[in-house]
């Protein structure tokens, strides 16, 4: 059996800044492909390229050169504003610094891209949230506002906020990095968990090897080259061409 | 949509102390304009009120050229019988015209027998003249007699010859008047009153009666030299005026011909000045300028208002963007539409602009009606202290509301567009 096209494919992906006189090789040709439904991770030390990757594969950003392939769709072809609808449509976000909007409640920072983002009607809207506030354990603080919860508490936020609009993909860059071992390990399960029961794909990246353990798939990253895939990555992908 | 209100309405409470600031100084932009829209209104109303009720009445009504030459008070321009009547059957018809009066306006020699000065007059019929004009019995000064203000035989002279000439009430005196053949006639008065000056043209003439000054100047036909008008509303002022040109302007075709007696050619009738002209109180009168400065300065102080509402709002808009960087890289990044977080901010300015404007509306209302409670009192000229009664109208209002809130709207443009505009990767990187 021939496996499906991967969900996100990458062909000597290439981001170089330029600053000035200056270059810097962020990502240096590499090539890797995550399949659906998979949880995966970018390590890598400080500066390795991981935030560079994750904003090409979400459309934030675009490569310098090579190709990429998210969802079916060529996204280092796409201007700004497809850009725009491109993730609105297909990727939830998740971030350090939790990046919940200060002025709206738990419930309505999770209802924000069913409002803003897609035109949800208000019956659906409060299913929705609903649905995913028990999933992320969070309804018994749906009304408040977010410095009013902790630091783990926002970001199981965050990830329902990501989920709301049933994307595809979930980009998480380095979303413990703000949160203490047993909270980020947390956080990280409830995103597997989410995998799971929404069969949503997530990857993230950390620098923390501690936090990686949870991941099924391991990218490697090394001054923006992917050193070597992990041992689970290996399994995986036999798995997969078995 | 209510969302986006919802959020921004969420913002501006979130820096409710700024969000108070901004909007107060709209506020107090607000208040200082419908204020002196207010006062200075109620003043020029009054201003206004003192020429077109103690001389000019509203709309003055003169055959052709007889303004431009109005020094000369040239008899030789008066109107003839045919077109009075042609007017009064068109005031007649007019039920927005309150009063007319007929005047025949003369200079003439005032002589006490011992000195002689010239002197301008106005013949009227006393009833009329006082319904179209009622401030005139006002100027009288000293003790009010009883009986009409002016009888047949007697003369109401201005307040400076009555102290020049040294004549009072009672006293007899003689005018001479040239008429338009250039014979002389002379004929005696009783003084029946003095009356107090006022500024502007015909503030300082001599009164008698229309029958008088006929016979006076020999007078053979019932002419006359000008029709004031008195409106019901003088807000109508443009309408009416506009309609009896129109009225008027037929007259001075078939009409004037007739009136002059020469039938068959219409087009040239009546020679020099064959038609009829329509004026207005400003147009008769220097003080229309003084109201023109008024005007100036409401649109001057409109503008410094706005200029107030503009920097307000754009550097509250501006620290707005400024501030919430990371919150617009996070919204733009998970598909916020461009359009989207453009509405946000622009509805966040509009409603700093709106609430400042509503309640520097509410406080002016609030100002204008303790005005009116406290009686306010101007001096003008050499008259009793007058009572301001400062109003807006609903048209004043809709308009400064409406220019604020555009205002504010246009302020927060800039900013909302930048904010629309953001590289999501670079917001989200701000710190
Ligand atoms: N906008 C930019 N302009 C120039 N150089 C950049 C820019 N963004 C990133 N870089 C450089 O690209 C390289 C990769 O950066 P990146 O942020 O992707 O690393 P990272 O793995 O996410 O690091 P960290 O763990 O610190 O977040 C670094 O050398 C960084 O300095
Ligand atoms: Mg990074």
């Amino acid at each position: 059996m021939k496996a499906a096209m991967p969900l996100i494919r990458a062909e000597r992906l290439v981001k170089t800044y330029r600053t000035g006189e200056v270059e810097v090789h962020a990502v240096r040709g590499v090539d890797f492909a995550i399949e659906s439904k998979s949880f995966v991770v970018f390590v890598g030390p400080s500066g390795s390229g991981k935030t560079t990757l994750l904003n090409m594969i979400g459309c934030l950003d675009h490569p310098t050169s090579g190709k990429l392939t998210v969802i079916d769709t060529d996204v280092g072809q796409l201007g700004r504003r497809a850009a725009a609808n491109f993730r609105g449509e297909h990727i939830g976000f998740v971030f350090q610094d939790f990046n919940l909007i200060p002025v709206l409640t738990v419930y309505e920072n999770i209802e924000y891209p069913l409002i803003m983002v897609q035109d949800w009607p208000e019956k659906k809207r409060r299913e929705q949230v609903m649905r995913l506030l028990e999933a992320v354990g969070m309804s018994g603080q749906a009304g408040k506002r977010p410095d009013q919860i902790s630091g783990g508490q926002k970001q199981r936020v965050a990830v329902a906020r990501a989920l709301a609009t049933n994307a595809q993909l979930v980009l998480a860059d380095e979303p413990t990095a703000n949160l203490d071992h047993d909270t980020a390990y947390r956080v990280i399960e409830l995103m597997k968990k989410m995998r799971d029961e929404f069969g949503t794909t997530f990857v993230f990246s950390t620098h923390d090897p501690k936090i990686m353990g949870a991941a099924e798939v391991v990218f490697t990253l090394e001054d923006g080259g992917i050193s070597k895939p992990s041992e689970k990555a290996l399994e995986k992908a036999e798995a997969v061409h078995a | 949509m209510l969302n986006v209100l919802k959020i921004a309405v969420r913002n501006l409470a979130r820096f409710g102390r700024r969000t108070l600031l901004t909007s107060s100084l709209i506020t107090l932009g607000i208040v200082g304009v419908l204020l002196f829209v207010a006062v200075s209104g109620s003043f020029k109303t009054i201003m206004i009120g003192q020429f077109t009720d103690s001389m000019l009445g509203h709309l003055e009504v003169h055959r052709k050229g007889y303004v431009a030459s109005i020094d000369s008070l040239p008899l030789n321009l008066n109107m003839q019988p045919a077109m009075v009547a042609k007017v009064e059957q068109a005031l007649q018809g007019m039920d927005t015209v309150e009063a007319y009066s007929e005047r025949i306006k003369l200079g003439a020699m005032f002589s006490n027998f011992t000195e002689t000065t010239s002197i301008r007059i106005n013949g009227v019929d006393p009833a009329k003249e006082i319904a179209t004009t009622p401030l005139l019995p006002g100027r009288l000064i000293g003790e009010k007699r009883a009986g009409a203000l002016l009888n047949p035989g007697e003369i109401l002279i201005p307040e400076l010859i009555a102290r020049g000439m040294k004549v009072k009430a009672g006293d007899t005196v003689v005018l001479v008047a040239t008429n338009r053949d250039g014979s002389v006639n002379g004929k005696t008065f009783t003084v029946a009153g003095v009356l107090q000056s006022v500024s502007g043209p015909s503030g300082k003439d001599g009164y008698i009666t229309l029958e008088d000054a006929r016979s006076l100047l020999r007078m053979k036909e019932a002419e006359v030299s000008e029709i004031a008008i008195r409106l019901k509303n003088p807000a109508q002022l443009d309408a009416v005026y506009a309609q009896l040109s129109k009225e008027l302007g037929a007259v001075a075709g078939p009409g004037t011909a007739t009136a002059t007696g020469s039938g068959d050619k219409p087009a040239s009738a009546g020679g020099g000045g064959g038609g009829l002209e329509v004026h207005t109180w400003a147009d008769l009168s220097p003080f229309s300028s003084i109201v023109r400065m008024i005007d100036l300065l409401a649109v001057f102080i409109k503008i410094m208002m706005v200029s107030i509402v503009l920097i307000a709002v754009m550097n509250v808009m501006v620290m707005a963007v400024y501030e919430r960087i990371r919150e617009i890289g996070t919204i733009s990044a998970i598909g916020t539409p461009p359009r989207r977080i453009l509405s946000l901010f622009l509805t966040e300015g509009l409603l700093l602009g709106a609430g400042g404007a509503a309640l520097g509306t509410a406080i002016s209302l609030a100002a204008i009606y303790a005005l009116n409670i406290w009686k306010v009192t101007v001096h003008f000229g050499m008259g009793q202290a007058i009572l301001l009664s400062p109003a807006v109208s609903v048209r004043d209002i809709v308009t400064i509301v409406a220019m604020v809130v555009i205002m504010a709207l246009l302020a927060s443009l800039q900013p909302a567009w930048k904010a629309s505009r953001m590289d999501p990767v670079r917001a989200l990187g701000h710190v």
